[in-house]
């Protein structure tokens, strides 16, 4: 592993942002929009729903997470669809950079664009509407490890399914997230979904942070195994997800598919 | 007494590639070395691009081996892919980059030493130097083959794979490009792989022609000498006859 490889990658999107406001814009705007609508929910949940409870935290909080979670696997996709724009498999595939310098590179701009949302969601949602990450405790760093591992996971995994079915194939990656959500059970606890929505709730990673964050607002805390399995669980992901890649990269590079991202191989 | 032999730039031994029922490339060997430009010449379809693929590593052989200073693509691709580099028209940089941070992240791609300073040379040598702060896609064609030129000698390859690098330039700029690449040649020790369908301007440039057709290397030597070998006036004439009539050329 070469840094200076790596570093490649995430240089080309450092220019490709700063050269674009149209690319910068969408990694605050939309998480932006997200904070306000769900916070001025949450305000009205407060004036019509029984004195105490605060839905503040249980709904923004929830938001905000999953947003997080959402601009961190989208982070890694956007930069790898940056090579499948711009037609540009073939010069990065045909230099010495290896797959694994290549992922890596991926998830260190994934890194930079996902912290930009959760800073701009952070100050928006604790200054506008009070929303304060000291109540989770020392628990947010466990809590956001695991929607970032997951998020990596993911835009790896969106990755190979662009590289094995083509570029058109990105709209079957992006709602992903949307489709993990009612899994997920980002609003409302696990014992609310029927039994088979469970069992796959359990094999998700996002669902013991969610349910550690009711669980923490509600005067308990989320037990430390569920939160380490979760962790493993994450991990796991993303060593799947790497293998995965690799897999559908030498399948395109047996197959020609690579190539002919490129070029007509057969001339 | 000989000293220790040094292993050619390019040695491609046996070489297929069969996609479902055709035979793309069937069997080819040939080797570059040092200081020589080779062209690899044959109509479309004939399998340049496909063996130009293998030996960049985007496309896996069916069978055959691919070593580059000795180094086995297939065992060690980073290695080998270290001391190459490559231009082609279907594989212009990226529109979105302005020519210097293109230069920049390839730069680092392919871990150049001196980067600002090569980037600064190169450009000037290919005259962009004015072009550097452009954004690739605004560029004319004639201005991105010279920069794809300019990625691919950034890292002073050993083995230069060039298809059809002057088919979107002016004869002008065509010569001067073609005299740039001789000189790289003679003066990094550097082996060329060179497509192109310009048969004067391979006569002009290569050492050694090899004609292939459906996959198979058909001719080999000098441009210069090989059309009179064969009962041809120029290379053009041989090109057309090899390519209307390849068993003839087979079965001799």
């Amino acid at each position: 592993m070469r840094f200076h490889r790596t570093s490649a990658i995430v240089l080309r999107q450092f220019y490709l942002l700063r050269g674009s406001p149209v690319r910068v814009l969408p990694l605050f705007a939309w998480v932006a929009i997200d904070i306000v609508l769900w916070g001025f929910i949450s305000r009205y949940l407060n004036t019509v729903a029984r004195a105490g409870f605060d839905f503040v935290p249980v709904l923004l909080g929830a938001v905000l997470l999953w947003d997080f979670f959402t601009r961190v696997m989208h982070g890694v996709t956007m930069a790898f669809l940056e090579d499948v724009w711009s037609r540009n498999f073939l010069n990065i595939f045909a230099s010495p950079l290896s797959i694994g310098e290549y992922l890596v590179g991926l998830v260190l701009s994934s890194i930079a664009t996902s912290s930009v949302g959760l800073i701009m969601m952070v100050v928006l949602a604790s200054m506008v509407f009070g929303l304060s990450f000291f109540g989770y405790g020392l628990l947010i760093v466990p809590f956001l490890l695991v929607l970032f591992l997951f998020g990596i996971a993911l835009g790896i995994l969106g990755s190979a399914l662009v590289l094995r079915f083509g570029p058109a194939s990105e709209w079957l990656v992006w709602p992903v997230p949307a489709l993990l959500s009612p899994f997920s059970a980002v609003f409302y606890p696990v014992s609310t979904l029927p039994h088979w929505m469970r069992q796959v709730s359990c094999l998700l990673p996002p669902t013991y942070v969610f349910e550690g964050i009711r669980a923490i607002l509600a005067g308990g805390g989320p037990g430390g195994a569920a939160m380490a399995w979760s962790v493993c669980l994450s991990v796991f992901y993303i060593l799947l997800a790497s293998w995965f890649f690799s897999r559908i990269y030498r399948q395109a590079v047996r197959s020609g598919l690579l190539a002919r991202h490129s070029a007509e191989s057969v001339t | 007494m000989s000293g220790p032999v040094t292993p050619k730039v390019l040695s491609v031994s046996r070489l297929r590639r069969v996609f479902h029922d055709t035979i793309a490339v069937d069997g080819i060997s040939f080797e570059v070395g040092r200081n020589e430009i080779v062209g690899l010449l044959g109509p479309n379809g004939a399998g340049k691009t496909t063996t130009i693929n293998m030996i960049l590593g985007v496309l896996d052989p069916s069978s055959g081996t691919i070593r580059v200073e000795g180094v086995d693509i297939s065992a060690n691709g980073t290695l080998a892919l270290e001391r190459t580099n490559f231009a082609a028209v279907y594989a212009p940089l990226p529109g979105n980059l302005t020519v210097s941070q293109n230069l920049r992240v390839f730069g680092r791609l392919y871990g150049v030493k001196d980067l600002p300073m090569r980037i600064g040379e190169l450009l000037d040598r290919f005259d962009l130097k004015d072009r550097k702060h452009v954004k690739c896609g605004v560029l004319s064609s004639g201005e991105q083959t010279r920069l794809s030129l300019v990625k691919a000698l950034l890292n002073r390859p050993l083995l230069l794979l060039l298809d059809e690098p002057t088919a979107s330039l002016d004869p002008a700029t065509a010569r001067d490009i073609r005299a740039k690449i001789r000189e790289y040649a003679a003066r990094d020790k550097a082996g060329v792989l060179w497509t192109s369908h310009n048969m004067y301007e391979v006569a002009d440039v290569c050492d050694r022609v090899l004609f292939l057709s459906r996959g198979r290397i058909l001719l080999e030597g000098d441009p210069r000498t090989l059309p009179r070998e064969h009962g041809k006036e120029t290379l053009e004439e041989l090109f057309i006859t090899v390519a209307r009539e390849p068993l003839a050329f087979e079965q001799a």
